[in-house]
Parts: structure tokens; sequence; C-alpha cells
């Protein structure tokens, strides 16, 4: 029987509840016993003193990826698991696109237990929609949903077959779970390496052009509309996303869509002279689009942040702009990122911002926890948002090293990750 | 402490005005040298010079090799085959392998974009840029402009079209910074679907037709169409290329004045330039190419030198 | 003094000074000039295949002067030359590129020709040195004389003038400015502190 704990006396912000608060969180069990103000200490917790701290449920990035299995050398489901709960995150839900594809309960069963052994923070995993991610054939869903996925999705890369995007869905809406869709016209994107813009041609690079994107956001609103699936938008970058969203919502399509801390942050001048960690996909964009999508955040259209943490190994990255690899770590700065741009500018509420970071999450992936609420999940993150630091890439816990914020000042941390009643992570 | 163009030239995008005229300026002398009867002055003697080719390229490379050779310098030409995706040798292991073999100058060039700037941020030796990607080409836009310069005088206003394949092209990139720095008016013209969706905000007008091309410039700059555009569906074929956007005489001839005509080279003869117009009265292009030579040895001369470390032993001893 | 000379215009300045002098104002420059292309000519005998050459930048204009004299003194046509021996220097590595690289104009070939080498002041012979090296490649002439200006000691070559106008010991913290109309509107030959602008 572990120790009860006792998070006292810090700012309980749960939008789950219309909690804002001062008071303290009692775990007991692996649950929350109870929160609110003043609760006493009952004998033998332990304690953590929270005063002065944001106390809210437990964060969940839906879109992270641990490489694992296949790619051990560049991040495992145990040291991405450290690294997320090290960035204040709960729980993450890992990307199918491992090799082998995580498109099979073995592989499904396999990420699940690797994440509960690592002990940090909880690893929901995904599964391929189409066997091998390869567009073609649909996988065993209902197989792999009952060794834990928890979503679909064939992240790096479209479902370019319309048809089977309309099974997928239909298919997937007999468990209750959402396809996540990563939009990319690869016909117009092919070759591109970052934003089509006025950047992309002095550089001369060859571009990817916002439409790469909106084509399959608007096939699959109309799909999901068809069919009354989820579709669940990845990473969404540009403006014209945000507004057929916004169309697919006012229609009661069952639409959601999530955003990653760089899409809100940086544009497409920070690719600079070919700078590797500034290329992603979908690429940093427009300041028109950035502004879009905090809009969209504020607004509702856009669900969630995430952090679509992609660690590569370093020679990978280390190389001609075009050549290297897409993706950018990201689990230990989204918080520092999102307090930065959105809650200390003014996009967001703190309550909104915690909504979209773990409340949000909860309900539309189905996860337990994204609440504080008596008898639920005992994952609580306690972050300072006023904390300011250095972004400094050799301390992450992640393997990967590839983030645009080395050395930027950002403001706000996590001071202490609890999963499951246990402190799994404390800031030095 | 480097010499006045700093450690590199990589593109004409981060040069001043001024520096680019003093290569302009340097250059001149330099064709006298070419012209002598010993084509060879000792100015870069004992440095080593590398040419290192990941693209196939002989105009270029046999350039560099002259104007490297009639400054005395030792050099050594390296052909990588294939292109940078192949699984051979990363470019960052070649750069410490250069710089393990103690060289003073790399001449660099690339399939990728950026590849220039990403060896010369890892080695001390000077990087001159022969070519990144679809990116910059600076010393082939500066012997086009130092042709220009030869006939025109001042640039300043004068008016230059680049015709072609603007998007895939390192030249029409480095000769729109070049040009713009010295205050000339440039446009391009071709198809929509071989510019830059975003070619205004490089500060050029463009022209759809070839016509109002030619009735606008006083020069034109005719990019070569490489012949793979055509296979990648850019254009539907050479042919309709030519009747449209071919430089023919018969357009020339309509042109209220006469216009110069450049070509970096090499020709598609009947494509994108009819023959009796490259091989016509207002041709420059042979000019063009004894210039480089000469924009080529002012490079490496205003790159090589200014060491830090030796110059106080040297201090006091210059005449 | 660094070594003997025969020049009957020996004059030595051995303190400091703190205001410049004149060593040859424009009428004594012009004097000076007369002689030199007097004992150009004796030197060589007469003007046949006479090259003169000046080395950018001021002893282009003093070739050029003393071309003009000959010509009028013995009405002929003398053969001129520019030298320019930045790009023979031996100090690129350390000291870097000059700013401006100037021109060489030189007959096609100086094979068998007397070649007069003009500069304004010989100092360290560095750049008579380079303009050796220079005129070698462009062939082999029967003579090479060098002519200067000032001669102003300092020698670190073994090298030696032929015709001087004028010999001045100068210790290293001076400086020689020679002044020519052509280029700085005025005669002058001026002494000075070398940290004086």
């Amino acid at each position: 029987m572990a120790r009860d704990l006792l998070l006292r006396g810090g700012r309980i912000v749960d939008p789950s509840q219309n909690m804002d608060v001062v008071g303290d969180v009692l775990l007991r069990d692996g649950n929350v016993e109870a929160c609110g103000a003043s609760l006493g200490t009952p004998d033998g917790a332990e304690i953590v003193d929270c005063a002065g701290l944001i106390v809210t449920p437990g964060m969940i990035d839906v879109h992270v990826h641990m490489r694992e299995p296949g790619r051990e050398d560049v991040e495992t489901i145990k040291s991405g698991a450290h690294s997320a709960a090290a960035g204040g995150f709960t729980a993450v839900c890992a990307m199918p696109n491992t090799r082998p594809v995580t498109d099979n309960q073995a592989t499904v069963g396999f990420v699940k237990r690797q994440g509960e052994a690592a002990g940090f923070a909880r690893v929901y995993p995904y599964g391929a929609i189409s066997v091998g991610s390869k567009g073609e054939t649909l996988a065993e869903m209902g197989e792999m949903i009952s060794a834990g996925a928890v979503a679909f999705s064939d992240d790096g890369y479209p479902v370019s077959s319309s048809q089977l995007m309309r099974t997928a869905l239909e298919y997937a809406r007999t468990f209750g779970v959402p396809v996540a869709e990563h939009c990319e016209d690869m016909s117009l994107a092919h070759g591109g390496s970052m934003n089509e813009s006025a950047v992309s041609a002095r550089l001369g690079l060859k571009g990817i052009p916002n439409e790469a994107e909106e084509i399959y956001v608007i096939r699959d609103i109309l799909l999901a509309k068809r069919t009354g699936g989820h579709i669940h938008m990845c990473h969404m970058s540009t403006k014209g996303s945000v507004e057929l969203i916004r169309w697919g919502k006012e229609r009661g399509v069952n639409v959601t869509a999530e955003v990653c801390s760089h899409h809100i942050s940086l544009t497409d001048e920070r690719v600079g002279q070919y700078d590797t960690n500034a290329k992603m996909n979908p690429p940093l964009r427009s300041a028109e689009d950035v502004e879009a999508l905090q809009q969209g955040l504020a607004d509702g259209t856009i669900d969630l942040l995430v952090t679509d943490h992609a660690p590569h190994h370093y020679d990978e990255k280390e190389r001609e702009f075009a050549d290297a690899p897409n993706g950018i770590v990201g689990l230990e700065t989204a918080l520092g990122v999102n307090c930065t741009w959105l809650l200390h500018r003014g996009v967001m509420s703190l309550s909104a911002m915690v909504d979209s970071m773990s409340c949000k999450p909860a309900k539309v992936f189905g996860l337990p926890g994204g609440t504080l609420r008596a008898g639920s999940l005992g994952d609580v993150t306690v972050f300072d948002p006023n904390r300011v630091w250095t972004v400094d890439p050799k301390q992450f816990k992640s393997k990967g090293r590839n983030t645009p914020y080395g050395g930027v000042q950002l403001t706000g941390q996590a001071r202490y990750t609890v999963v499951g009643g246990r402190v799994v992570f404390a800031a030095t | 402490m480097n010499g006045p163009l700093g450690k590199d030239l990589l593109g004409l995008d981060e040069l001043t005005a001024d520096q680019i005229r003093l290569i302009l300026d340097t250059a001149v002398p330099f064709k006298e040298v070419s012209e002598r009867q010993i084509k060879k002055v000792p100015t870069l003697r004992g440095m080593t010079i590398v040419n290192l080719f990941f693209e196939a390229s002989t105009r270029t490379r046999v350039s560099f090799e002259f104007a490297e050779k009639r400054l005395s310098a030792d050099t050594v030409n390296v052909a990588s085959s294939g292109s940078s995706v192949s699984k051979g040798e990363t470019l960052v292991d070649t750069a410490r392998n250069l710089e393990a073999m103690r060289i003073d100058m790399v001449v660099i060039r690339h399939p990728a974009s950026g590849a220039a700037r990403f060896l010369a941020e890892r080695i001390d030796s000077n990087v001159i840029n022969a070519g990144d990607g679809t990116h910059e080409h600076p010393t082939q836009a500066l012997l086009d402009i130092l042709t220009l310069r030869d006939r025109f005088g001042d640039l300043a206003g004068r008016r230059v079209c680049i015709v072609g394949d603007v998007l895939h092209s390192r030249v029409a990139r480095s000769n729109i910074h070049g040009l713009r720095k010295l205050g000339a008016e440039v446009a391009v013209c071709g198809p929509r679907s071989l510019l830059p969706n975003a070619v205004e905000e490089l500060g050029v007008q463009v022209f759809d037709r070839i016509e109002a091309a030619i009735e606008w410039a006083e020069a034109l700059n005719i990019l070569r169409l490489q012949l793979e555009r055509m296979q990648a569906g850019y254009i539907p074929s050479l042919r309709e290329y030519n009747r449209v956007f071919g430089v023919t005489s018969e357009r020339l001839d309509k042109a209220p004045h006469d216009l110069l005509i450049l070509h970096p080279g090499p020709m598609n003869r009947g494509v994108e330039i009819d023959s009796d117009v490259a091989d016509g009265p207002h041709s420059v292009i042979l000019h063009q190419v004894t210039n480089g030579v000469a924009v080529r040895m002012a490079v490496l001369y205003l790159l090589a030198g200014g060491r830090p470390d030796l110059a106080d032993a040297a201090k006091g001893g210059a005449r | 003094m660094f070594f003997g000379t025969c020049d009957p215009f020996v004059v030595a300045y051995i303190a400091r000074m703190s205001k410049p002098t004149t060593l040859l104002d424009a009428r004594a420059m012009d004097r000076t000039l007369r002689r030199m292309a007097d004992e150009i000519v004796e030197l060589n005998g007469g003007t046949d295949d006479l090259v003169i050459v000046g080395i950018e930048r001021r002893g282009v204009q003093l070739a050029e002067r003393l071309v003009r004299l000959i010509e009028a003194q013995e009405n002929v046509i003398v053969t001129r030359g520019a030298l320019d021996i930045t790009l023979y220097r031996d100090d690129l590595q350390t000291v870097g590129p000059r700013p401006v690289v100037g021109r060489t104009q030189l007959p096609l070939t100086l094979d068998g020709k007397r070649v007069v080498i003009v500069d304004d002041v010989l100092y360290t012979g560095r750049t008579i040195r380079a303009a050796l090296d220079e005129l070698a490649d462009f062939g082999r002439p029967s003579r090479i004389a060098l002519v200067v200006l000032v001669d102003r000691g300092g020698r670190e070559l073994p090298i030696h003038a032929d015709i001087v106008g004028r010999t001045v010991e100068v210790s290293p913290d001076q400086r020689v400015d020679v002044f020519i109309s052509e280029v700085d509107e005025r005669d002058a030959v001026i002494l000075a502190d070398r940290d004086a602008a």
C-alpha cells in the first residue's frame, strides 16, 4: 500500500469542474481522493508543497513518436516517457510509424507493456489505419483496440485513397475511436522541404504549399460528414485548415483537430540559413497562419495542443536541408512554449490552455484522466507558469536534441509530474 | 580577421553592393593576365584548392581550374558521382576529411540548396559556392554582371530580363540579387509553372509574354531549359516552349532597340535560344566565358590570405 | 649608415623630427627628373630597344615624365609600360588582399629589350623583387635597370638602384611621401613621421 500524496497549497485549475481555487489535492491508491480548499493532512501522507504553483489534471500529448520498436538508438519508450514526464505530461499517445509498423495487436501490446514498464508517463498506443501504413488494406482495428490501441493513424503519410479513408471512418466508428489523419497531398508536396513562400523562393528550396494540407482537410471533413465517423486532424498548420474545420464544426461534423506548439510560435523565417532543426512536416508556415492557428485555439476550432515529438539521431539532422529528416523533439519544451506564446501573450486563459492540454485530449480520445474529480485517475501536473528558463537541449531526458528552441528563453516550466498518485518527475 | 569578402563566397544575397563592385573591379586587371603569353602569376603559390563537384559540370569546373592555375594554386579535383542522397560518405564527413588534409580553399558544387553554407560552417578553409541546388551560383552571376557592365558601364536603371526556368535556377537567383544591389531593374519571363510562386517578393517584375519582355529589356539573360523539366511535367513540350518563349531573331527584330543576349550555357539551340541569336551580333555569350575566368580569379584572390596569426610577424615589412 | 653611396646628394637625417620636411619642391623635382632622364639615355647608350616601365601607382607617372623628357631631348618615340606587382607580392597570406588591383600593360614580349623600371621610393626592395619576377614572365630583356626618385635605405633584399634622384637615410618610424601633380595636384617629396597623417 503506497503512501497518500498531498499536493498542498497550489492554485488548482481544473476546467472539467470549472475549478480555480487555491487548495490541496489528495491522492490515494493511484486515484484522486479529494481536491479543494484546505483538506488537512492525513497521517503518514507524503506532502508536496505547491504554494505559488499551478496544479492541473495531468497533461496529455496525443501525438508523439517513440521510435520503439525499430529505432531504439533514437528514442525508446522509456526515454520518451521520461521526457514526457519531465515536460509535465502524464500520458502520451504513441504514433504507429515504428519498425515494424504498429498495425497488429502484438505490436500494440508491446508498446503498451513497454510504457507500463517504463513507469513514467502513461503510453497509449495508436494503431495503424492500414496494414504497414501503406494505404491499401484496412488493419485489424478491433484486435488492436482489445490490445490497448486508443486511436488509428497512418501518420507520416496520408491515406491517399478516399475509399479507404471512408471505410476506416465507418469501421472505427463501430468502436467509437477517432481516425487521425496526416493531411498532405503527396503529389503537391512532393520533394518539398519547407513552406512554399518568399523564404523558400530565396533559399531555393522546394516548397510545400498550404493547399497540400487543406485539400485533405476538406476531403476528410466531407467523408466524416458522410459517414458520421470521427475524424481527427493531426498537426494543423494553415489558416485555411482552421477555416475548413470551423466550416465542418458549424455543420455538426464529428471533426476534432490538434496543433503543435511550434506551429503556434514559429514562422518559416526560423529556417534561417537552412537550419534542419526548423525542418518538420507540416512545415513552419507564415505569420498569418500562426495567428490564425492561435485564434483557432482560442475560439475552440482547434481542440488540442500537441508536440509531434519526433526525435532524430543528430547525424541524420546534420546534413543538407532537403535531405534531413522531418521532425523536432517537443515534450520538454511544449509547456514553456505554450505558456510563453499563448498564456503570457493573452491568446488563451490559463484554464483554456489547461483544457487544450489535458481535459480535451482525454475527452477527444476517450482516455481516463483529464480531471481531478474525486475517484478519477491520480494523474496531476504541477507547473510554474512564471518560471523563466533557457532551453538547453543537452539537459533533455529524450535521446533527441533536435529542437528549434535551443538557447531560447521560455517562461513556464513543469515542477512535478504525478502519475497514478506517484511523483514520477520532480524538477530540481 | 578575414578579407574584404569575409571567409566565404556563398551567394550574392549576403554581399553588399560595394563588395560586388570590388569583385567586378578586381576582375578587370585579371582579364589582362589571361592575355599574356605566360598566363600565370604567382599570387596563390603554395595554396591548395579542392574543387569538390557533387554534380556533373564541365564549364564551371574548367573555368575555376583555369582561374586557380593562373594564380599558381595547387588544385585537386574531386568528383563525387550521384546525388546527395546516395549512400556514400556524408557531406559532413567529407568536410572533416578535407579539413584534416589542411587545404586552403574549397570550391563546391552540390545538388542540395544550402550545401555550400553547410560546408562553410564546418571548416576553417575558405569556401566558394560553385552552385548549390536551386539556391545560388554567385560566380556565374558575377560574370554575367561583369559582362553587362563591360557594355553598359554603370548598371543603375538598366533593364535586364531573365528568361526561362527561374524556379529551378540558381543562376537566376544570384543574378536577381546582384543586379538589384547594383541598382538595375530586373524582370523575369517564362511560363508561370517555371517561376516561383512568390517571385515578385524577390523584387522583380514578371512578363508572361517574351515579346513584352523584349520590348522592355535592354539585355536578356536566357536560362538553359533543363530537359528533365519536361519529363517532370512543368511544360508540355520543348517544341511549344520554343514557340512561346524561345528567343528568336524574328522576335528580336521587332524590338525598338538592340538587346544584349546572355546565356550561362550550355545552350539548347532551338529550344530557349535560336542559333542565329546565339551566334548573332548582340550575343555576348563567349565574352561571358572569358569574364568567367577573370571573375573567379578575382574571387580567389580576394578570399585568400589575411591570416591574423602571421600578420604580426609581417608587420612593417610590406614594402 | 646602411651602405655607402657615390651619389653626390646624400643628406642624412639622424635626429627624430616632429615637423614634415620638404626634401624636394616642385622645381627641385623637375631638375632631378631632367638629370635622371639624361642618365637613363647615357646608361643605355641611347634609346634603341628602350622600354620604360613604371610601377603602379606613382612610378607610372614618373616614368611618363621621364619618357617625355627623353622623347623631347632625343626626338624619338620611347616604348612605355606599366607594372602592377600586386599579384607578385610575397605577403598576401599574411596581410591579405589589396582592395584594388591595378593593371599591368607591357609590350607582348620583352625579349632583347633594355628595360628601365621606374618607382617613386626604394625601401625594402620587395616591390622590385616582385617587379623583376613579373618582368621575367614577359620575356628575357637584355638588361633591366632600376630608377627611383628617392632611395630611403632600409633594404631587406640585395637590390640596388642604378639611377637615384635623391638618397636619404630615413629611420623606420619615418616615411617618404612623393606627390605628383597628375595624381596629387602638386609636385613634392616630403619626409614625415610615420604616425603623422
